[in-house]
């Protein structure tokens, strides 16, 4: 069995991240390993720009936002496995891997997963009617675009408004389809606001909100979509239908951090974020397994996936390098009013250098005074005022140790909260 | 007052611009200011696309405009790059297009792509 002080699964930006951090803390025997067959994951499909601003201070492609990562490993000794398909891992770190050299068993003294998402697709959501071509996941249609070169359709209709639709709008629009309209559930947009403004508004895209697709018809070809507006409830109001002539549909509604290998190997999954339960370095309830990027947490921002996976693999090597994290009190968080997930879940005070990071996302949109507690039942331990928070954008806060050091976990959670500032 | 929404970064800022004054509030960085101002004098994007590609182990190359361009141009640009054929390999920062339509930006590789090996 093929020993490694860290094996990364997935060969995108968190884990390209994850590798090229722990090899700068010191670790010298890492693996990355790849199902593609290249590295740099989503990004190769995101050829448009706007990364890398809040990372590198300036904005790229996600190609070459990807390139930097790629680059930097290949100027280290860390080992790249790409074509290579890992099937099981194990809660004592042995990873089963499938490639072209055939079946491998390998072990690492550590593992960062960085597995990514996937999309929802149709079945997820039962949307009725036939099943002819011309229904596509938005990330499906991205990669016959702009990897392969196929036109994926003329007239289309999006359902979704979360940012890979929006940038899929203008994207089939600029190549000469037309984009009749994108729909969206909810009452509010999942994508970015600005994705709104330069994907829709520029090429006058209408944004219809509080709808929903309840039929597809057609018979070999996507012919017509039937829309309809939904109530509070999300079920469709009679009489608000609207039909569209289109042969295309493609599908912006949500993404599943893929964690088939972790919940094969008996890892805590939590039930809000689709991602593993994690303390404050990443490590999930499994020693010397940590998790980074979108299969911890779907993120709308690479940059920050960076970030995050920057941890992660500093982690995994300070596990290698100098044990497993000693014992102490343990600190729970929990999601209070108007915020919706907490990661990481658990804070070992022990292992806290100087601060906590705290990543999250709010239920609802907040005005200008608007601001977020953390309490420990009625304590209130940290107070940050914060403009323009919306459930489309992950937010986050540091919590200093020193904020932290005598709480008594017995007395609680941590509760993090948003709220009007008039209502704080 | 115009109002609109900076695309700059994800924060996604409300900005007001003066028509008259071009003063820019709203903002919460040098950037936004200078996007409210261009935003409402002469807006500019940056163009992506893909171009053909030959001899690579893709069929389509990721490409970009240096500096953004006029976006009533956008259309245009990407109907330009319609008869750009490229043979890999293709290095990043490359030149696919130079000085498209007369805007001052060149058309530019985002994405490394090696030959396809020959068996």
């Amino acid at each position: 069995m093929t020993e490694y002080q860290l094996i990364v699964v997935g060969g995108g930006p968190a884990g390209l991240a994850a590798a090229t951090a722990a090899w700068e803390r010191g670790l010298r025997s890492i693996l990355v390993i790849e199902r593609d067959r290249y590295l740099g994951g989503i990004l190769n499909q995101c050829i448009h720009n706007g990364f890398g601003l809040h990372y590198f201070g300036e904005e790229l492609s996600g190609p070459e936002y990807a390139a930097r990562f790629i680059d930097k490993a290949a100027g280290t000794g860390i080992a790249v496995m790409t074509d290579a398909m890992v099937l099981e891992i194990t809660r004592d770190r042995t990873v089963c891997v499938s490639s072209t050299r055939g079946y491998q068993v390998l072990h690492g003294e550590s593992l960062v997963l960085a597995m990514g998402c996937r999309e929802r697709a149709r079945g997820a959501i039962g949307t009725p009617g036939t099943r002819p071509a011309g229904v596509f996941t938005a990330g499906t249609a991205q990669l016959y675009m702009n990897l392969m070169g196929y036109s994926v359709g003329r007239r289309v209709v999006i359902l979704g408004a979360g940012d890979i639709g929006l940038i899929m709008a203008r994207r089939l629009t600029l190549e000469g389809a037309q984009v009749l309209a994108c729909l969206e559930l909810n009452p509010a947009p999942g994508g970015l606001a600005r994705n709104i403004q330069q994907c829709l508004r520029d090429f006058d895209i209408p944004l219809m909100l509080s709808r929903t697709v309840t039929e597809i018809r057609g018979r070999d070809r996507v012919e017509q979509v039937v829309s309809m507006a939904v109530d509070e409830r999300f079920q469709p109001i009679p009489g608000s239908e609207l039909v569209f002539d289109c042969d295309t549909l493609l599908l912006s509604v949500g993404l599943i951090p893929e964690n088939e290998l972790t919940r094969g190997a008996g890892i805590a999954i939590d039930r809000r974020t689709g991602g593993a339960v994690v303390y404050e370095n990443n490590e999930t309830e499994a020693p010397g397994i940590f998790a980074c990027g979108n299969v911890l947490q779907v993120h709308d921002l690479v940059d920050y996936v960076t970030e995050e996976s920057v941890r992660a693999g500093q982690a995994a090597a300070d596990y290698v390098l100098r044990g497993p994290c000693g014992p102490g009190p343990v600190l729970e968080l929990a999601n209070g009013r108007d915020v919706s997930y907490t990661v990481p879940m658990k804070l070992r005070l022990a292992n806290i250098e100087k601060a906590a990071e705290v990543s999250f996302r709010v239920r609802r949109a907040f005005g200008e005074h608007a601001c977020l507690t953390v309490r420990q039942g009625e304590r209130q331990v940290a107070r940050f005022p914060r403009a323009y928070m919306a459930p489309s954008k992950m937010e986050k806060l540091r919590l200093p140790l020193a904020l932290l050091r005598d709480l008594d976990p017995a007395d609680g959670p941590l509760t993090v909260s948003a709220l009007e500032e008039e209502d704080a | 007052m115009a109002d609109m929404i900076c695309i700059i970064c994800p924060r996604g800022c409300h900005l007001h611009v003066d028509e008259e004054s071009l003063a820019v509030s709203g903002n919460r960085c040098e950037k936004g200011a200078e996007y409210g101002k261009t935003e409402l004098q002469n807006p500019t994007r940056t163009l992506t696309s893909t171009v053909r590609l030959e001899g690579g182990a893709l069929r389509r190359c990721p490409v970009r405009s240096s500096v953004p361009i006029p976006k009533g141009k956008l259309r245009e640009a990407v109907a330009a790059l319609e008869g750009v054929t490229l043979t890999a390999p293709v290095e990043i920062g490359q030149v696919a297009f130079k000085n498209i339509l007369n805007c001052g930006a060149d058309v530019i590789v985002t994405r490394s792509i090696p030959a396809e090996a020959q068996n």
